[in-house]
């Protein structure tokens, strides 16, 4: 009898101990991957915005290859792309940064503010070969901080069929005017005009861009009037009917979605629908986003950049440096850019995509032609620019204002 | 249970043989009144540190996973926070300038606005809706459990299968819905484009997402109702709309209110199915707090963590006082 009071006491001081020990190991946590990083020191991280390769992969498989070569153990996650930024800026606030880090390339230049990268002087990588343009996106106050695995950008893809039954010679397209007067011509034979995508995010930034630049408009200028006749472009457009409503809530994947039907002329969209367009099962063809008064728009560069987070162990940057030349080697830059649907970052590589794949030509003009967002050093300027414009755009075409109004409230927002 | 009987009757005994001259029968309820505890040890030292034993656990989790992350929620809406001083984690106290920031911004006062008609709207028509399904089910026909369990579906599916699906149904182009109306010869709606109609999109989805809930509970607390009432309501020559107003709706008050309680705080926060459809646009028209707090900290390449939090953080305190009000109207009703 007496015992059942005793007994219950250790059972009392054990939970006691299992709570500490349960809260110990919560704590130490947050510090346990540095630990385990500095204990291991062979194997590398690696995080990328490719969720879509799992283990065994072509991709995870050129990581694992480059690990090799330098002698460490590679452990790599791939992320959603827009989780991306957010979960770094978490990792280098706990010292937990990955060694080596691919990312969307608007974000470079918000991390390099953070103090997350290391600039090419620290970590001695060579980006003599990427096409200058390109490498701009990277590069911000005179310094760059990573080098280009990837570039996409914008084009028109057209329906042959849709423009043939409508009378239209895609030649004839050449500027806003003409391509306004081609859209007019397919919705009187019953068609649907373009198809684009506005929504209220990077991603609509990203596709009213060409236009913007193609009126001549300046980023740090939103309410100039070129920007004014680029957002009236496409309120026009939607007005008369030549674009459907629904791109104000078009992702470039709806936006694709409705080109796929077969009842869209014109699409404006990515290097990476290549793959899918071949699928639609019509006859489609790409032309560069004209400008307002011909000739071809700048269109936004896309695509990765490696980078190399810093980290408290600056011995670590020289394997992180042999990792990333390994990764954006001639020949596995030609893979990994062909798995991506990407254009290559160095005209070497471009070559060699066009002499096996002659589609891919007008997308390297393109890419090219193309202007990153955060590039004539807007750097951390540009996230808050693009935010007023999508806002800007939503707001015009939604008739919550018109394209002058929304435009000048962008502006007054920047500043 | 069993414990804390075995030993005080152990104790009786002992208390038996040590004063036999008493008598037994006011020694063994002295004995018995006395107060002990779930342990079987009279309140003490080793009493205490055995309650903090058990307290510890609890404690604990609480501390870890609900205090120090609202601490961390606050300390971030009081500190100017850039990237670089996130990383650095040396931002520089501001006080309740951030607040100020996100009180002087044009999506303020918008934004409020949405909030309130959200969820009100929201609360009253999935309150309704419930409240006649729970009485319509509580018929027992043929079938109702079947049909009951149906209702639930929209409670079943993942958030984003139901939003996603209800943003295609609600599409201005190829949507079933304006192909419905097409048919019977009305315009085509904008429903998620246009800013007149996208707050009232999300919100019919939002009733339909939220009438299971408050269909199972209002469920429950009808069983709970003794059919003997109704009987007698029904001998005194109560019609059934009577029987409603008399018996039913106010028996019911304390689980209303429960249900009300949850379903506010459930609505205010509600983001996902905002997000998912217009991403609280177009231009700020279907915005609450809680798609603004999340467009301010995440939604934008250079994240603004401040203004976010403070945000976050004013719904918070939104929730706390509905949930204050909601201890005091139960703290009258059962003095009462």
């Amino acid at each position: 009898m007496h015992s059942t009071s005793r007994r219950r006491r250790p059972t009392a001081a054990a939970l006691t101990v299992l709570a500490v020990a349960v809260s110990a190991t919560a704590c130490s946590s947050g510090s346990g991957g540095s630990a385990s990083k500095d204990a291991d020191s062979g194997t590398y991280t690696i995080w990328d915005p490719y969720p879509q390769f799992a283990k065994g992969s072509a991709w995870t498989k050129l990581l694992d290859q480059c690990g090799t070569e330098a002698g460490v153990k590679i452990k790599r996650t791939g992320f959603d792309t827009s989780d991306l930024s957010n979960k770094t800026l978490l990792a280098a606030q706990q010292g937990n940064s990955p060694d080596v880090l691919i990312v969307d390339n608007p974000v470079v230049s918000t991390l390099a503010e953070a103090g997350v990268l290391t600039t090419t002087d620290d970590n001695k990588l060579d980006t003599s070969k990427a096409d200058p343009n390109l490498l701009a996106a990277g590069q911000s106050g005179g310094k760059t901080y990573g080098t280009p695995i990837g570039a996409n950008t914008l084009a028109l893809y057209y329906n042959k069929d849709v423009l043939k039954a409508a009378g239209v010679d895609v030649a004839s397209v050449k500027d806003w005017k003409s391509l306004t007067a081609a859209l007019e011509k397919v919705k009187k034979a019953g068609k649907k005009g373009i198809t684009f995508s506005a929504i209220g995010t990077e991603e609509g930034s990203f596709q009213f861009l060409p236009w913007f630049w193609g009126s001549g408009a300046q980023l740090t200028d939103l309410d100039s009037a070129e920007s004014v006749s680029a957002l009236s472009l496409w309120k026009g457009w939607l007005d008369k009917g030549y674009a459907p409503n629904s791109v104000i809530n078009n992702t470039q994947t709806t936006s694709w979605q409705e080109f796929a039907s077969g009842d869209y002329a014109f699409a404006e969209n990515g290097t990476w629908q290549l793959a899918n367009a071949g699928k639609a099962g019509f006859d489609y063809g790409v032309l560069p986003i004209p400008g307002a008064d011909g000739g071809n728009a700048a269109a936004p560069t896309g695509g990765e950049f490696v980078t190399i987070p810093v980290q408290d162990d600056a011995g670590r940057y020289a394997t992180s440096q042999k990792l990333v030349t390994c990764l954006t080697s001639t020949a596995n830059l030609y893979d990994t850019d062909t798995t991506l649907s990407y254009v290559a970052p160095t005209s070497e590589v471009q070559d060699k995509q066009v002499a096996a794949n002659a589609e891919l030509k007008p997308w390297v003009e393109a890419v090219k032609a193309a202007k990153g967002r955060t590039s004539d050093d807007l750097g951390t300027k540009y996230p808050k620019i693009s935010e007023q414009m999508w806002k800007a755009v939503q707001s015009a075409l939604s008739g919550a204002d018109s394209p002058k109004n929304a435009l000048a409230k962008a502006q007054s927002a920047v500043k | 249970m069993n414990d804390t009987k075995q030993s005080s009757d152990r104790r009786s005994a002992h208390d038996r043989s040590g004063a036999a001259t008493a008598a037994p029968s006011p020694a063994l309820a002295r004995a018995r009144s006395r107060p002990t505890s779930q342990l079987g040890v009279p309140p003490g030292g080793a009493w205490g540190r055995a309650a903090w034993g058990f307290l510890a656990p609890v404690t604990l989790y609480l501390i870890l996973f609900y205090a120090y992350p609202l601490y961390r929620n606050l300390d971030l809406s009081l500190r100017n926070y850039t990237v670089r001083s996130f990383v650095q984690g040396d931002a520089p106290f501001t006080g309740l300038e951030n607040y100020q920031k996100v009180l002087d911004d044009p999506t303020f006062a918008p934004a409020l606005l949405h909030t309130v008609v959200f969820t009100a709207v929201c609360l009253v028509f999935q309150y309704a809706i419930g409240l006649a399904l729970a009485v319509f089910f509580n018929q027992h026909f043929r079938l109702s459990a079947t049909l009951r369990a149906l209702f639930l579906v929209p409670w079943l599916l993942p958030l984003i299968v139901s939003a996603s699906t209800w943003s295609w149904m609600l599409n201005s182009d190829s949507g079933i819905v304006n192909a419905a109306l097409h048919t019977v010869g009305i315009d085509p709606v904008n429903w998620l484009t246009s800013p007149s109609w996208s707050l009232a999109s999300v919100i019919i989805a939002n009733i339909w997402i939220g009438v299971p809930f408050n269909l199972v509970v209002l469920y429950s607390g009808l069983q709970s109702i003794p059919g003997s009432l109704y009987e007698a309501a029904a001998l005194d020559g109560a019609n059934a709309w009577q029987r409603f107003w008399r018996i039913t709706f106010p028996l019911l008050r304390p689980v209303s209110a429960i249900t009300l309680l949850l379903g506010l705080v459930y609505t205010l926060k509600v983001f996902d199915i905002i997000w998912i459809m217009t991403k609280g646009g177009p231009a700020d028209s279907s915005t609450t707090f809680a798609t603004w707090s999340y467009q301010l900290g995440f939604g934008n390449l250079l994240p603004a963590f401040g203004p976010g939090a403070a945000v976050g953080n004013l719904l918070v305190v939104a929730a706390l006082v509905f949930g204050l009000i909601y201890v005091r109207v139960q703290r009258k009703q059962a003095l009462s």
